[in-house]
């Protein structure tokens, strides 16, 4: 599927632009970290390349998919996780179930996955009386366990108890480790220096800039985003 | 006041008695009313579902006459129905005018909108909820209103129920539709019409508090339901 | 899980097929006719009585729908009916000659009595002068309720106004009061506000909510009211089930029919007369 080329990409409601033409082409391997301050975009981009928006101008190109279901082989897990009312096992068979898989087959491929996260005990529990952090990690395993070559992760753990938030970056550690490109946002620095290897910085709908981690907190290039480093660290 | 007083006790002394003309008349009741909830469910449930997440030219046109078909009068419906049905009309050779079946057509038209309109509401409203996730799943509309369907069962519970107070409480379809044939078609709200016109006014009071007993009896049942289930899926 | 999605539907599935079928079976059965008659006369309670004694000589069931005469003839006229059981000479010689009858036979009377307050305030308590009783209640104003619907008591009752050379019309929205309903919610009206009022003598004696009322005039001729009984003709509506409605007819009339219906009481009452024509 990838590498994924945003060409010109804009999104505008009622005439004011939200993606304010944004070009970039982002490769499979790196875990890329979409950064920039509350009601820079990041959220809107994210549900352009995963196709829940359509853009106002420009294009979303999946360079490597040839004949090939580009909405099958990605996946998002949101800031707020959404649960169907049913147990976390049926939860992660919905999705399996959806892309075609018999009963037995996502049984077996969901209790795989509940297992990884930690959460094979609660597989028969309702999902909606799971605490927040259970159900974040049972929304990472029910994306997973479809097998998607790409997953987007919008703000995951911004409503998350610190433990949990350090749980869900272990997760998503072990998913990249797997093999499945990782796109994700934060407003959070200190995770993004965890997680991340490059940066897309994003500022008012505009794409600053495009650099891998190290170099963008060392010396970034834009004023916006050193304004961003220097407000977020107290002692830059 | 003593006609509440003469009604309690000419309700008790029916339920008591177990008269068996009274039998017939709660259970045909039952019959006619519930059969409407659930051919009405039937096809209000799609119905409003589907309206709420499919987008289309005329949906809020299509939207405000169903909140408003709610408001239909029974004896209007009982009308229209007993045009049809009549032998004179399109459908009279099929003979169903003067039958519970008849009563049940009349009642489902009625409430069909009832349970289509608040049904697509609430689905609307956990369509809002959950559509992006359906949708990043890989749910299409249909799959995703199915889904819906099935995650908000314990409001449409709710909707179903209305539905059937409102068909087991009117009288206006039924009794034109019906003709009130003694042991054919008569129901209890009919009944009540009857005994009230022959001034017979503790008897109809009495019925009319079997009538609301079975229809809380039925509600408390469906509380119930809904608080297990509650318990057991969140 | 316990309750899943095919137990829902299983469990639908069930409870359709069970209303389904309890209704099947009552309806199964083809071996009935439908009778149009009037409110008044299904509630003077003579159906009660006398239909089980024809159901289980022949086996055929009677369903009988009760609305006002103008709107059972109306059905009968649509073809919704197979017999018509009315009390309306006029209107029912009409409806033979426009051709939806096939022929009108006389089965019975009863008649009407005019009903009023005990303090009887037009004086006429005692009577058997009908069109007398009607000059005096006009002459004093004295509240009147009327059924006003247009039924064949309704048609009565202008009648006799008329032949006391009274205009109620004259009264309306004063002493004349129409309520445009059947025989018991106009009584109920007239027991609540003391009103005279004009009924028959079935659905007085089954009347229980009296108030102050009492029976004042009676007896006159003027007031008998004459039952007939028609097979809707099956050369207008086919489908008529002519064999059993005429089997019904033939039994009204007949010895046994006749004295069935003179059995009827209501206590020691008897309510109508029977006066078929050999």
């Amino acid at each position: 599927m990838l590498p994924l080329e945003l060409d010109q990409l804009t999104f505008g409601v009622n005439g004011t632009p939200i993606i304010n033409g944004i070009s970039a082409k982002i490769e499979a391997g790196p875990r890329t970290i979409i950064l920039g301050p509350n009601g820079a975009g990041k959220s809107v981009l994210m549900r352009l390349c995963h196709g829940l928006l359509e853009p106002t101008a420009g294009r979303v190109i999946w360079h490597g998919a040839r004949n090939v279901d580009v909405h099958r082989r990605q996946a998002m897990v949101f800031q707020r996780p959404v649960m169907l009312r049913r147990s976390a096992l049926a939860n992660v068979v919905y999705g399996l179930k959806l892309a075609g898989k018999s009963s037995r087959e996502s049984e077996l491929r969901a209790m795989d996955v509940l297992e990884v996260v930690g959460l094979e005990k609660q597989a028969q529990r309702p999902a909606r009386v799971l605490s927040g952090g259970e159900q974040q990690r049972l929304a990472l395993a029910r994306a997973w366990a479809l097998g998607p070559d790409v997953l987007f992760l919008d703000e995951p753990t911004a409503n998350l108890d610190p433990a949990s938030a350090h749980d869900i970056e272990n997760i998503v550690n072990t998913i990249h480790a797997s093999g499945t490109k990782i796109i994700m946002t934060t407003h959070n620095l200190g995770q993004a220096r965890r997680l991340g290897d490059e940066i897309l910085f994003i500022s008012n709908g505009r794409l600053m800039e495009h650099t891998p981690i190290d170099r963008f907190f060392k010396e970034p290039a834009s004023v916006e985003a050193a304004a961003f480093i220097k407000g977020e660290l107290p002692w830059h | 006041m003593t006609g509440l007083g003469e009604a309690f006790a000419a309700a008790w002394a029916l339920v008591v008695g177990l008269d068996s003309g009274l039998a017939g008349i709660v259970l045909l009741s039952l019959q006619v009313s519930l059969s409407a909830a659930l051919i009405a469910t039937l096809i209000g449930l799609p119905l409003g579902a589907a309206i709420a997440v499919e987008r289309f030219p005329g949906r809020q046109v299509l939207i405000v006459m169903l909140n408003a078909l709610m408001g239909l009068p029974p004896v209007v419906v009982g009308l229209l129905i007993y045009l049809l049905l009549s032998r004179a009309g399109p459908l009279g050779s099929l003979g169903i005018l003067f039958t519970p079946q008849a009563m049940v057509i009349a009642q489902t038209v009625l409430i069909i909108p009832i349970i289509a309109a608040l049904s697509r509401q609430t689905i609307e409203d956990a369509w809002r909820e959950y559509s992006e996730q359906l949708r990043s799943l890989g749910a299409r509309r249909f799959r995703a209103g199915m889904t819906l369907i099935w995650d908000t069962r314990f409001s449409l519970l709710t909707i179903v129920l209305a539905g059937f107070g409102r068909a087991a409480a009117e009288v206006g379809a039924v009794m034109i539709v019906g003709g009130n044939i003694d042991g054919v078609t008569r129901v209890m709200t009919t009944t009540i019409a009857l005994e009230t016109s022959k001034g017979d006014l503790p008897l109809a009071l009495g019925l009319g508090i079997v009538l609301i007993t079975l229809v809380i009896v039925l509600n408390a049942l469906a509380a119930v339901i809904r608080e297990v289930a509650q318990r057991r899926y969140g | 899980m316990a309750l899943s999605r095919r137990n829902v539907i299983q469990g639908a599935m069930a409870a359709l097929a069970m209303l389904g079928l309890s209704q099947g079976s009552a309806f199964a059965q083809q071996n009935f006719i439908t009778v149009a008659s009037t409110t008044s006369t299904e509630q003077s309670g003579l159906f009660k009585h006398l239909l089980p004694v024809f159901e289980k000589k022949t086996g055929t069931q009677v369903r009988v729908v009760a609305l006002g005469t103008g709107q059972a003839l109306d059905m009968a006229r649509r073809g919704d009916a197979d017999v018509v059981f009315v009390h309306d000479k006029v209107a029912e010689e009409k409806f033979v000659a426009d051709g939806f009858g096939v022929r009108r036979f006389e089965v019975m009377y009863n008649d009407f009595v005019l009903v009023g307050p005990k303090a009887d305030p037009a004086k006429i308590a005692g009577s058997k002068d009908i069109t007398d009783a009607y000059k005096k209640i006009a002459a004093a104003g004295a509240p009147f309720a009327s059924r006003g619907d247009k039924s064949g008591t309704h048609a009565a009752e202008l009648r006799l106004w008329k032949d006391a050379g009274v205009d109620p019309a004259t009264g309306k929205g004063g002493w004349y009061r129409e309520t445009g309903s059947g025989m018991g919610p106009t009584l109920n009206t007239a027991s609540a506000m003391n009103d005279y009022s004009f009924t028959d003598r079935g659905t007085w004696l089954s009347f229980k909510n009296r108030g102050d009322l009492v029976i004042v005039v009676e007896g006159d001729q003027k007031l008998f009211n004459q039952y007939g009984v028609m097979l809707v003709n099956p050369a207008k509506h086919p489908h008529v089930k002519k064999d059993l409605g005429q089997a019904f007819v033939d039994w009204v009339i007949s010895p046994e029919g006749q004295q069935t219906i003179a059995a009827y009481k209501i206590g020691t009452d008897q309510l109508f007369f029977p006066n078929a024509k050999r």
